[in-house]
C-alpha cells in the first residue's frame, strides 16, 4: 500500500540590486534574509540571532543507485558558513550559490504545498521591504521567481516526494522521466528564445519551459552541472531504511498555482500508483534527452515522441495515459495517499488542463505559465508591432517572475488563485498542522531561546544545566497537531515539554 | 555554465520515421460536452470581453515595463545555483 505522499518544494530565486553596479549576489542574498529574520515579521525581533540549521545529517553526495558516485561527481557543496535559517512555519530560509532559497516545509499534500509556496513568495517580498531599509538610498533588492538567466545559467525548484525505501529505484526512473518529459506542457514556465548553442530566434523564439535545455543526462547525482532528468541524491532525511526522498531537479519554478498543484500532484500520484503497483504498462522514451528539449521547443504540442517499443506518441497523449492510469489506481486504491482532496482537484484539473490544451492553450492561460506569459507577449507584439527581436519582449519575459507586487507581470496576467491570501498571510509564520513541521514549527514559535539547532529530522535543545539534548524526528507524519499539539500547549517550558516527550 | 551542443537528434527531426510508427492510442474519456465547452476558445461576446481585458492588460504592462529593456535585459546576469 502506498505510503503518504509528503512532498515540499525548495525554490532557489533569481536576485538583483538595482541602483548600482557594485553588488555581489551572495551578500546581497544574506542581507536579504538577515533583514527577513531581524525583523517583525520574520517573527524573531526578540533574540539576536536567529535558530540555525543543523548541518549534522546533510549527506548530499549519497548515490540512490548503490553505487560509489564516481570520481568525477562533483557531490553538492554543504554551504555551512553561509546566513540558514528555520522559521516558525517550519520553512528554511538561506543562501545557497549564490541565490536565496527557501524550502517549504514537508506538507501532506499537493495543495498544502501551493499554500506555503505562496506563504514563501510573501516571505520573500517583504524580505525586499525590509533589506530596503539596510541598503542606501537607491538601491534595491529585486527578487525573480525564474529559473534563467537566459544565457546560460540555471537554478532550480526541486521537488521532493517521501517513497517507500522498498519500491526499486529502476522503476521510479522509468516512471518518472517519462513523467518530467511530457508533464512539461503544463508545468513549464515559459521562455523567449534559446540557451543552446546554435539555435537562432527563427528555430526556436519562445519555448514553453525554463529548465528544459539545462538537462544533459538521464539520470545522475548532480544538480549544478550534466544535470539528469532523475536526480540520484539518496539523503531522506527520514528514516534510511523505510524512506526514500525523491529529490526532483527537472521542474520550472511556478508563478501560476495551479500549475504547481498539478506539478507535484500529478507526480505524487504516479509515485503512489508505482507503490501500490497499479503502474502497469510503463511508456519509456526512446531518447529522454532530447524529447525533453524538443516537447519544451513544440509549441504546437503536436510533435510525436519516439518511444522504445517502436511506437510513438506527443506528449499530451502520454499524459491522457498517465491519466487513465491514474483514474484507474484512485477507483482500486482511493487518494489517501496523497491526500483526498487535493487528489480529486488534480485529477479534474489534470484532465480540464489537458483538454484545454488539445483545444486552444490561450482557453488555459489562466492556469499555464507558458501559455499566460505567451498571451501578453503576442498581444504585446500586435500592440507594439513588433517581433521576436525585440529586447522588450526579452524584458517582458524576465519581469513576468518579478515578485515585487508593483512590478510583478505574472500577477497582472489573469492567473487563478487558489489559496486564499488570508491563510497564506497566516501560512508565513504557522506550519502545516499534519507533518513533522508542526512540531519544528511551534518549538521554534514558543521555544525559540533554548533551540540551540534544528533541521529537518532532529531540533536539539539546551535546557540549561544539562547536556544539550537531541530530539529526532525521523517519521516525517509524526509530530503533527493531532500528535503533539496538546502536549506543546501544556508545557510551559522546554524542560517540561522534554519530559513530557519522554526525551 | 556553458551547456553543451545540442548533438543527439531532436526528435522532430525523426519525422520521417514517425509515419512508420504506430501511434498510442487516446483511450482515456474525454470529458463532457458542458465541460469542454467552457474550455473551448471563446467567441462572440465573450471573444470581445476577453479582448477588452487584455487590452488593459496590455496597458498595465506598458505602464510597468522596465523603461530601457535593453539595459535591464543585459544586466540580467545570475550565478549558475542547482
Amino acid at each position: 500500500m502506498a505510503i503518504p505522499k509528503i512532498v515540499g518544494i525548495e525554490t532557489e530565486f533569481g536576485i538583483m540590486v538595482r541602483g548600482t553596479t557594485e553588488w555581489n549576489p551572495v551578500s546581497a542574498s544574506s542581507l536579504l534574509i538577515n533583514a527577513y529574520v531581524g525583523s517583525e515579521t520574520g517573527g524573531l525581533d526578540d533574540r539576536t540571532t536567529p535558530v540555525a540549521w543543523d548541518f549534522i545529517d546533510e549527506t548530499p553526495g549519497v548515490d540512490a543507485r548503490d553505487m560509489l558516485a564516481p570520481d568525477y561527481a562533483m557531490p553538492p557543496e554543504v554551504e555551512t558558513h553561509l546566513v540558514n535559517a528555520v522559521l516558525t512555519n517550519g520553512a528554511r530560509y538561506y543562501v545557497d550559490h549564490a541565490h536565496p532559497e527557501l524550502s517549504t516545509p514537508e506538507c501532506r499534500d499537493a495543495l498544502s504545498v501551493v499554500l506555503y509556496d505562496r506563504a514563501a513568495e510573501l516571505i520573500l517580498i517583504e524580505s525586499m521591504k525590509s533589506a530596503a531599509d539596510a541598503l542606501p538610498p537607491g538601491q534595491e533588492i529585486v527578487i525573480y521567481k525564474d529559473n534563467t538567466d537566459r544565457k546560460g545559467n540555471a537554478y532550480g525548484c526541486h521537488e521532493n516526494y517521501l517513497l517507500a525505501r522498498s519500491l526499486p529505484f529502476g522503476q521510479i526512473v522509468a516512471a518518472a522521466t517519462t513523467h518530467f518529459i511530457t508533464r512539461q506542457v503544463f508545468t513549464g514556465s515559459g521562455k523567449v528564445g534559446s540557451e543552446l548553442p546554435g539555435i537562432g530566434r527563427d528555430e526556436v523564439p519562445y519555448q514553453l519551459t525554463q529548465r528544459a535545455e539545462h538537462f544533459e543526462e538521464e539520470v545522475g547525482l548532480e544538480t549544478t552541472l550534466k544535470r539528469p532528468i532523475v536526480n540520484t541524491r539518496d539523503e531522506p532525511h527520514a528514516d534510511s531504511q523505510k524512506y526514500r526522498r525523491l529529490h526532483v531537479i527537472a521542474g520550472d519554478a511556478n508563478m501560476s498555482q495551479m500549475a504547481t498543484l498539478l506539478k507535484l500532484g500529478t507526480s505524487a500520484i504516479l509515485f503512489a500508483m508505482l507503490e501500490d503497483g497499479a503502474y502497469d504498462s510503463p511508456i519509456l522514451i526512446e531518447q529522454p534527452v532530447p524529447a525533453m528539449h524538443a516537447v519544451s521547443h513544440d509549441l504546437t504540442l503536436e510533435a510525436p515522441i519516439s518511444l522504445a517499443d517502436g511506437r510513438s506518441a506527443t506528449a499530451i497523449e502520454i499524459q491522457w495515459q498517465l491519466l487513465e492510469q491514474a483514474r484507474s489506481w484512485a477507483d482500486r486504491h482511493g487518494l489517501e495517499a496523497v491526500g483526498e482532496d487535493s487528489g480529486k482537484m488534480v485529477l479534474e484539473r489534470w484532465e480540464q488542463v489537458l483538454a484545454g490544451l488539445e483545444s486552444d492553450p490561450d482557453s488555459v492561460a489562466h492556469w499555464v505559465d507558458w501559455a499566460a506569459k505567451l498571451r501578453l507577449l503576442r498581444g504585446f507584439m500586435d500592440r507594439h508591432d513588433c517581433q521576436w527581436d525585440d529586447n522588450r519582449l526579452r524584458a517582458l519575459d524576465v519581469q513576468y517572475h518579478d515578485l515585487r507586487p508593483q512590478k510583478s507581470l505574472a500577477a497582472r496576467a489573469g492567473l487563478e488563485a487558489i489559496v486564499d491570501e488570508d491563510v497564506a498571510a497566516r501560512a508565513i509564520s504557522e506550519p502545516p498542522e499534519d507533518t513533522r513541521a508542526y512540531f519544528r514549527g511551534r518549538c521554534l514559535e514558543k521555544f525559540a531561546d533554548n533551540v540551540v539547532a534544528a533541521n529537518w529530522d532532529s531540533i536539539v535543545f539546551d535546557v540549561g544545566d544539562d547536556p544539550l539534548r537531541r530530539v529526532p524526528m525521523l517519521e516525517p507524519g509524526r509530530g503533527t497537531r493531532s500528535h503533539v499539539g496538546t502536549i506543546l500547549d501544556e508545557s510551559d517550558t522546554a524542560s517540561q515539554l522534554l519530559d513530557r516527550l519522554g526525551a | 555554465m556553458p551547456l553543451g551542443p545540442r548533438t543527439a537528434p531532436g526528435v522532430a527531426e525523426e519525422e520521417a520515421d514517425m509515419a512508420e510508427r504506430e501511434r498510442i492510442k487516446k483511450t482515456t474519456t474525454k470529458p463532457q460536452e458542458d465541460e469542454a465547452a467552457e474550455e473551448l476558445p471563446a467567441t462572440g461576446e465573450q471573444g470581445e470581453a476577453l479582448k477588452a481585458e487584455l487590452d488593459d492588460l496590455l496597458d498595465e504592462i506598458d505602464d510597468v515595463l522596465e523603461t530601457n529593456a535593453e539595459d535591464f535585459v543585459k544586466s540580467y546576469i545570475q550565478k549558475g545555483g542547482q
